[in-house]
């Protein structure tokens, strides 16, 4: 399972590279850096909202098997 | 079958956090959220107004049953706005914890799993023609349930000795044995409970317990969607290939530890495809499918969107985060570490994971990044908040929502099963309504009157059985 670990870091542009799939690489570069932007506004809200005691809540996440 | 019904069951995480010394049980802060549907009905298993079950199952979690759907859009809308009436419980619970003069937090989570190896479920339910051979239908749809997680996962972080790993889905790794009749030892990809509610002559349950619960409408949609298209052209015989896996509870684990989705699989017959492959030879036996058979406006959008997963997943996977939530998640978790200058082992990671799934749209990031913009939606706010109280118009839903509204204002005693619905005082008038397809509701509505009159007189109403 060694090869599931994410340790690469998520491609610049995500999906710019190729352009096979019809868009254009530049047109899809753009979205991407379009989307990296967004997400980077998106992490001081997530901030805002995230659990602040995380490691203990997390430990302390203990469920009953369901169904 | 052209005409179907639909049911989706979500079991929630749920936990509470105290700010002190007092802590609650979680038994006790489940009966919490249920005081605010007070019924006639036995405590911790109620239907409601919008025709859906909401009960406490195996394991005490809260557990939402959407009411019987007719489409699987229908569905999604169903199941999300049981998210919606699950955050008002919530609300209703927190006050009453307060009162008790317990600090403290309660938590609701739309997922499969904590971090230490307990999973709870999503239960779909389609509902089968009888005449078609279960195991025949089980086999040929095993290898589509097993790959359809590269665009249906809700994605998890799990942690083993060499380090914090990212997988497709929440439930892969739960699951034991291909068709079972156990939802709690030995899960299986498919369940063979047989309880149609309706009639057991003419329909059987189709119940498949391997899926993840979405956060996402788009994945959801197209989780139920192309699982309708694929049982339809089961029905239909129309499938012609065999994809039947070496080792499908192997494979369902080795696609979920594979996040590029390209890794090949043995097939029975020796053969090797990745689950991208499979999944793209169901989509286009699905395209001509359609174009030959009568299939609903709904379906054959589904099947424009799962050419467009396959597509993008075979391109790079990092395209559908929008889309499927798996990546969403994914993407969220990369953004954050990336801004923040730490890696994966950093333990915030899980409560990053744990938190996309918080019902509580203030909460919960899913909801933040809906809220956003970033991700793409398939419903509207105004359907969800209508399908908190109103019924689906055009299945037996309707009937049960319509007399639970009827009873509830005329003080009636009553208590409801799926395919009953029992009123009067000793509960001593019984409806059956074995057909999930009858919408007469006039027939409720007549009987409520009935019994209103024979109240007023205070006279007993004999035994009365009333075949739907």
């Amino acid at each position: 399972m060694a090869d599931t670990k994410q340790t690469q870091k998520p491609k610049k542009g995500g999906d710019g590279d190729g352009g096979s799939a019809g868009e254009s690489g530049q047109k899809l570069a753009k979205k991407g850096e379009a989307l990296k932007e967004e997400m980077d506004a998106l992490v001081d809200e997530i901030d805002e909202v995230l659990e602040e005691n995380a490691e203990e809540f997390v430990k302390n996440y203990v469920q009953r098997g369901g169904e | 079958m052209q005409k179907r019904i639909f049911g989706l069951e979500s079991e929630y995480g749920i936990i509470f956090t105290p700010e002190g010394r007092k802590t609650l049980p979680v038994e006790k802060a489940i009966r919490f959220l249920f005081e605010k549907l007070i019924t006639t009905e036995h405590f911790l298993n109620v239907f409601l107004e919008n025709g859906a079950r909401f009960y406490q199952d195996t394991g005490c979690h809260p557990e939402y049953a959407t009411p019987e759907c007719a489409s699987p859009r229908q569905l999604i809308v169903y199941d999300k706005a049981g998210e919606r009436i699950l955050e008002d419980l919530q609300d209703y619970a927190e006050e009453k914890i307060r009162e008790e003069r317990i600090a403290g937090k309660l938590s609701i989570f739309k997922n499969n799993t904590d971090f230490v190896g307990n999973s709870y479920g999503c239960h779909e339910n389609y509902l089968v023609d009888r005449d078609v051979d279960f195991y025949y239908l089980a086999e040929q749809l095993i290898p589509f349930l097993v790959t359809r997680q590269i665009y249906t996962g809700a994605g998890k972080v799990f942690q083993t000795q060499d380090g914090v790993h990212y997988c497709v889905s929440q439930r892969a790794q739960h699951i034991y044995q291909k068709i079972s009749g156990t939802t709690t030892n030995d899960r299986s990809i498919i369940n063979t409970r047989d309880e149609p509610h309706a009639d057991r002559e003419k329909y059987r349950r189709l119940h498949v317990i391997v899926g993840d619960s979405n956060m996402s409408e788009y994945t959801n949609f197209l989780k139920v969607g192309t699982c309708a298209v694929v049982l339809q052209m089961i029905e239909d015989n129309y499938i012609n290939k065999d994809f039947t896996l070496r080792n499908p509870v192997k494979a369902i684990k080795d696609i979920s530890y594979d996040v590029t989705c390209k890794r090949r699989l043995r097939l029975d017959n020796g053969r090797e495809y990745s689950p991208i492959e499979i999944q793209r030879e169901y989509c286009e036996m699905a395209q001509k499918y359609i174009e030959q058979y009568p299939v609903s406006d709904q379906l054959k959008d589904v099947v424009g969107k799962w050419q467009y997963v396959l597509d993008c997943l075979d391109d790079d996977p990092n395209r559908l985060s929008r889309e499927v939530d798996w990546v969403i998640k994914r993407r969220m978790i990369e953004s954050w570490l990336e801004k923040r200058g730490v890696g994966w082992t950093d333990p915030r990671v899980f409560m990053l994971d744990l938190q996309y799934h918080d019902i509580r749209l203030s909460r919960g990031l899913y909801s933040l990044l809906e809220r956003k913009g970033a991700v793409e939606r398939v419903l509207t706010d105004d359907e969800v908040l209508k399908a908190k109280t109103e019924p689906p118009p055009d299945t037996r839903a309707k009937m049960r929502g319509e007399f639970i509204k009827l009873a509830r204002q005329n003080s009636i005693q009553y208590d409801l099963d799926w395919s009953n619905i029992r009123l009067g005082n000793l509960l001593n008038v019984r409806v059956i309504c074995n057909n999930p397809f009858e919408t007469d509701t006039e027939k409720v509505a007549e009987l409520v009157r009935t019994i209103q009159r024979t109240n007023l007189r205070k006279t007993s109403l004999s035994k009365l059985v009333i075949q739907s």
